[in-house]
């Protein structure tokens, strides 16, 4: 690889194969793109040619989103494979994956389930992560989740799960600001607080997505991790907030369905350059 | 307390049975029937893998209509959902469902469309290799002609159908939406990709046979041969062009190789 494999702390943008061909001939000026592993899992083909072409040009980070490194059982030896053969093959420089479970009893549900946040849980996603970084031979990161239930049974704030997860596996962190804002808004309580408890210093990565709004049956609003529009100003607010304690962090645009055009991604990843630009500006004229 | 086992158990359940309540696991608020939070679920799931069989049968899609799609879709997700989590190739056994599917029962190629489809979605992620060039032959010596193999592209499948299958697909996907249809006319087709785009091909009579056991991994005499026992005018030099012109081959292997299936 000619780019060293180090994700700079700037925005990303998700590699969508729409703009495969815009990105390959004109070089745009972002800091790095993301992949869903899953996506590359094929023997072969133009997703494989066009990752190849714009790795040659770009760090790269890999998220995975189907291991199920909260299920039951040991987690599936041959996608452990595979993301070790994609790991080697393309050196990204960060690895990701959900605290969540979307595989049971042999099927995979293609949706990021959650978790009761008990002690049981958390041995069990401690060990599943040591494991993966054990396969791959390096520190991942671990995603907050988006959640629309909560479990009788949690017995722990989700914080200080993922700390519990931290502290036995060594793993670091992935802060999705907006699931943060789906998750406290469905929840009931204040995404600030959440982000402002959230240990960042163990935080390698920042996601921005856009979500949707609903109401549920009793009028309560419901907001759906949909990743399928514009980013909304409440994440924008509480990622400068982020930025602002933790300082700039690579942070990815993630828009996986109704994909735009390359223009509106690459003004959103803009965006977030300037919010870590500013935010640099402000700390030195402090 | 109930253990992590039992509720992901219960969860996974109601998650594909909507006839279940929602998990007694899941806090109370959100258990209340007016709620539709554990629907989010229930709905993300469906809909997303919906969405999957959207995207890779369109022209089956635009056969049947957008929400007969649907329902098939969903019927078929309930009855096969992906044991996979790459979903990459989610979709293979679609073509063998819509045989089955009563409501469909009026379209009765739609399988054949389905499985052309999934074909292509295969070669598509199919592993890479180039192919070789017929001039490659001229270098075999002519008393090996008959039982050299010649290994296929790893993208290649190969379908028959009794219906115009490539044709219904060209006009239904819109690869070409002026062919004309001869719904008597049964096709033969290769399905493969021997570079970035795939190509979908109407073989000749006999063709089909003779890259039958080619696949097979069958000597290059032993397939024709066979290709003409149900085409007499079989012609062997003429495939052959076809072939290498397809970019179908991708190795001449020497007569006393081991068979090596593609």
């Amino acid at each position: 690889m000619e780019v060293p494999a180090k994700v700079p702390a700037r925005a990303g943008v998700g590699l969508k194969a729409q703009h495969y061909d815009t990105i390959v001939a004109e070089r745009p000026d972002v800091g790095w793109f993301e992949v869903h592993a899953e996506n590359y899992m094929g023997a072969g083909g133009a997703p494989h040619h066009y990752l190849e072409a714009i790795r040659r040009d770009y760090a790269l980070s890999l998220h995975g989103v189907g291991l199920s490194i909260g299920g039951e059982g040991p987690l599936d030896a041959a996608h452990l494979a595979r993301l070790k053969a994609l790991n080697e093959r393309y050196q990204p420089g960060l690895v990701s994956e959900h605290l969540a479970w979307s595989s049971h009893g042999g099927v995979f549900f293609n949706d990021l389930l959650p978790l009761p946040y008990t002690a049981e849980a958390a041995a069990r996603v401690g060990a599943h992560v040591e494991r993966l970084q054990e396969v791959l031979g390096r520190q991942i990161l671990l995603e907050n989740p988006a959640t629309y239930v909560t479990f009788e049974s949690s017995e722990m704030s989700e914080i200080d799960f993922l700390l519990a997860v931290v502290q036995r596996s060594g793993c670091g962190l992935l802060l999705d600001v907006n699931n943060v804002l789906v998750s406290a808004t469905n929840q009931g309580y204040a995404a600030e607080d959440y982000i402002d408890a959230f240990p960042l210093s163990a935080v390698g990565e920042i996601h921005l997505g856009g979500h949707a709004r609903d109401r549920d049956d009793a009028g309560a609003t419901l907001l759906i991790d949909a990743h399928d529009r514009a980013i909304d100003d409440l994440v924008w607010t509480l990622y400068a907030r982020t930025i602002a304690r933790g300082g700039p962090l690579p942070s990815l645009i993630e828009w996986d369905n109704a994909v735009p055009d390359w223009a509106t991604l690459f003004a959103e990843a803009r965006r977030a350059d300037r919010v870590m630009t500013a935010e640099l500006d402000h700390a030195r004229a402090v | 307390m109930q253990g992590l086992s039992d509720l992901q158990a219960a969860f996974a359940a109601a998650l594909v049975d909507p006839a279940l309540p929602v998990p007694a696991a899941v806090r109370r608020q959100v258990r209340l029937p007016q709620s539709r939070r554990f629907d989010v679920y229930r709905n993300n799931m469906m809909v997303s893998l919906i969405e999957a069989l959207e995207a890779a049968f369109p022209a089956v899609r635009c056969l049947v209509g957008a929400d007969f799609f649907k329902a098939a879709a969903k019927a078929y997700i309930r009855q096969t959902p992906p044991a996979s989590p790459v979903l990459l190739l989610y979709g293979e056994s679609f073509g063998d469902f819509l045989d089955g599917f009563a409501p469909a029962a009026s379209v009765p190629y739609l399988g054949d469309v389905a499985r052309l489809e999934w074909a292509r979605l295969f070669a598509h992620h199919a592993a890479d290799a180039a192919p070789l060039e017929i001039g490659r032959l001229a270098a075999v010596p002519e008393s090996d002609l008959e039982t050299v193999r010649l290994r296929l592209h790893p993208s290649l499948r190969l379908l028959g159908s009794r219906f115009p299958v490539a044709r219904l697909w060209a006009a239904a996907s819109g690869a070409d939406p002026s062919v004309e249809v001869d719904m008597k006319r049964a096709e033969q087709v290769a399905v493969l990709r021997p570079a970035l785009s795939v190509d979908v091909r109407v073989l000749p009579s006999g063709g089909y046979d003779f890259m039958v056991h080619l696949a097979e991994g069958k000597p290059l005499g032993a397939a024709a041969e066979a290709a003409l026992r149900n085409c007499p005018d079989f012609e062997l030099a003429l495939h052959l062009r076809g072939l290498f012109q397809l970019g179908a081959v991708v190795a001449i292997e020497p007569p006393n190789s081991e068979p090596q299936q593609a």
